[in-house]
């Protein structure tokens, strides 16, 4: 996708007035670290919303052929979207909600766990 | 271990109504769900429901949401465990559960309902795998949970109700819905639906089905084309379609996984939805004192979920003692009465058929045991 298709999409990603649900309640504000980047999201949204809100689509990397994965059920079911988040991988973005200062980076096949010295 | 009287697993339309109806009687219930809210798919169903005023027909289902919630809240006798995963179950009704952050519970329940629910089908391409294709039922979770628009520009996968229920609610997201392919030759969703979509100037292709999508990190377009009679697709009838948004609303599929752990027998039935756990006219499986509600017995609407979730719950509070045989009977007509309301429309009748089946199959395996 070229950098102004892009561009659109994260612009009209988020819907801030709708006919039937009304105007968007504004929750607070939090910070995410994506990929090392500074992100903004609301508290409520669900990483994987979060993700879209600021134009990613790619969430993780398969193992085998490295294929970009994304959303795909959003209920939580097919584990399509999970990432690695505070550096534990296999969370499963649709139904995790963000917290401010969460670390969110794109998972790479199965993941690594961070473990601490001696354990 | 934790002991527990009535143990519902999910909570949605089916679990929300079958804990208020066993709570109704004084059962004890704890409500376990993995979501941080409960209500299942009705928050993101902005839809007017069809029926008769006693089906909650004119309301959309967040306000139908909302209300069960509210009456959840009222109850003293039920408790709500969110964020909390059932990894496990057995036929002695022993849950293993893993509430967030909190290590493993043990429960030992003596009924549970497994009110799990359903996952979208898929249907198979080249390119299904790519991020920008999703389920339907996922871009209206997004648009209408989320407040996120995830595509400008959708193709949409199934003319059914889903279909075109959320190709409109895809418009008022602001989304251009580029257009519905539809495999088979007659159009699958309701009137009334179908109309508003057409009136909004979305075209139909049908019959066509999706050759591939286009893309290398995303969707950015989509190959269709025209199928014939045995569903071979026509040589020189390809579009490409600019999209970057594939939504599948093929069907669903009952979420069935703990039934089958738990070792009750299934029944295979295509019109419910393909491998369902076998039960009876109350909804209890072939072990006893667990039984079934919603879309894991049987592919159907939120409505009928909720009718069977009572119909689960008023058994399961009898089975305890705190309602009669008589007063069970006569709460279970009138549930009955209701579903077979919802299970009369031209649409309903495959699955109405299905159920009896069902019973059916039911009773044969209680007379061979």
């Amino acid at each position: 996708m070229n950098k102004t298709n892009l561009e659109r999409l994260i612009l009209l990603s988020r819907i801030d007035s709708h006919p039937i649900l009304g105007e968007l309640d504004i929750n607070k504000e939090v910070t995410l670290m994506i990929d090392g980047e500074v992100c903004k999201a609301y508290e409520g949204d669900m990483i994987a919303s979060a993700m879209y809100a600021n134009g990613k689509r790619v969430f993780r990397y398969t193992k085998k052929f490295h294929k970009p994965r994304g959303l795909f059920c959003a209920i939580g079911k097919c584990t399509d979207c999970i990432m690695t988040v505070n550096g534990v991988p296999n969370i499963r973005t649709c139904i995790t909600p963000v917290e401010d200062g969460m670390i969110i980076e794109t998972q790479e096949g199965l993941g690594q766990w961070e473990r601490s010295e001696g354990l | 271990m934790i002991h527990k009287e009535i143990v519902i697993v999910g909570g949605g339309p089916a679990g929300l109504s079958a804990g208020i109806e066993a709570a109704k009687y004084g059962a004890e219930v704890l409500i376990i769900d993995e979501n941080h809210l409960v209500g299942g798919q009705l928050f993101k169903q902005i839809h007017k429901f069809f029926g008769s005023r006693e089906h909650k027909a004119g309301m959309r289902g967040f306000s139908i949401g909302r209300d069960l919630l509210e009456e959840i809240n009222k109850s003293e006798n039920i408790e709500l465990w969110l964020n909390s995963e059932v990894i496990g179950i057995n036929k002695e009704k022993e849950l293993l559960v893993v509430p967030k952050d909190q290590g493993v519970v043990e429960i030992k329940a003596e009924k549970i309902i497994l009110a799990t629910g359903a996952i979208e089908k898929s249907i198979y391409f080249p390119g299904w795998d790519l991020p920008g294709v999703m389920g339907a039922g996922a871009a209206q979770t997004m648009m209408n949970v989320h407040r996120i628009l995830p595509g400008k520009k959708v193709l949409m996968i199934g003319s059914g109700n889903v279909g075109v229920i959320i190709s409109y609610q895809m418009i008022q997201g602001g989304a251009e819905v580029v257009g519905i392919l539809e495999a088979s030759s007659t159009l699958g969703g309701y009137g009334v639906h179908t109309a508003k979509v057409t009136r909004a100037g979305v075209p139909f292709y049908r019959p066509y089905t999706i050759k591939r999508a286009i893309g290398e990190d995303c969707v950015e377009g989509a190959e269709i084309v025209q199928i014939d009679s045995q569903w071979q697709p026509v040589e020189g009838t390809e579009v490409i379609l600019e999209v970057d948004l594939i939504c599948m609303a093929t069907g669903f599929n009952p979420l069935t996984e703990l039934a089958w752990m738990s070792g009750c027998q299934f029944t295979y039935i295509p019109e419910l939805g393909g491998q369902v756990p076998t039960h009876n006219d109350r909804l209890e499986t072939t072990v006893k004192g667990i039984y079934i509600a919603g879309d894991i017995s049987g592919i159907e609407e939120a409505s009928t979920a909720m009718e069977e979730g009572k119909l689960a719950g008023v058994h399961a509070a009898h089975s305890l003692g705190y309602l009669s045989k008589e007063k069970e009977k006569v709460e279970r007509n009138k549930i009955w009465e209701r579903l077979n309301d919802l299970r009369s429309g031209p649409m309903d009748i495959k699955r109405k058929n299905g159920k009896e089946l069902m019973f059916l199959k039911y009773n044969e395996g209680c007379i061979n045991d």
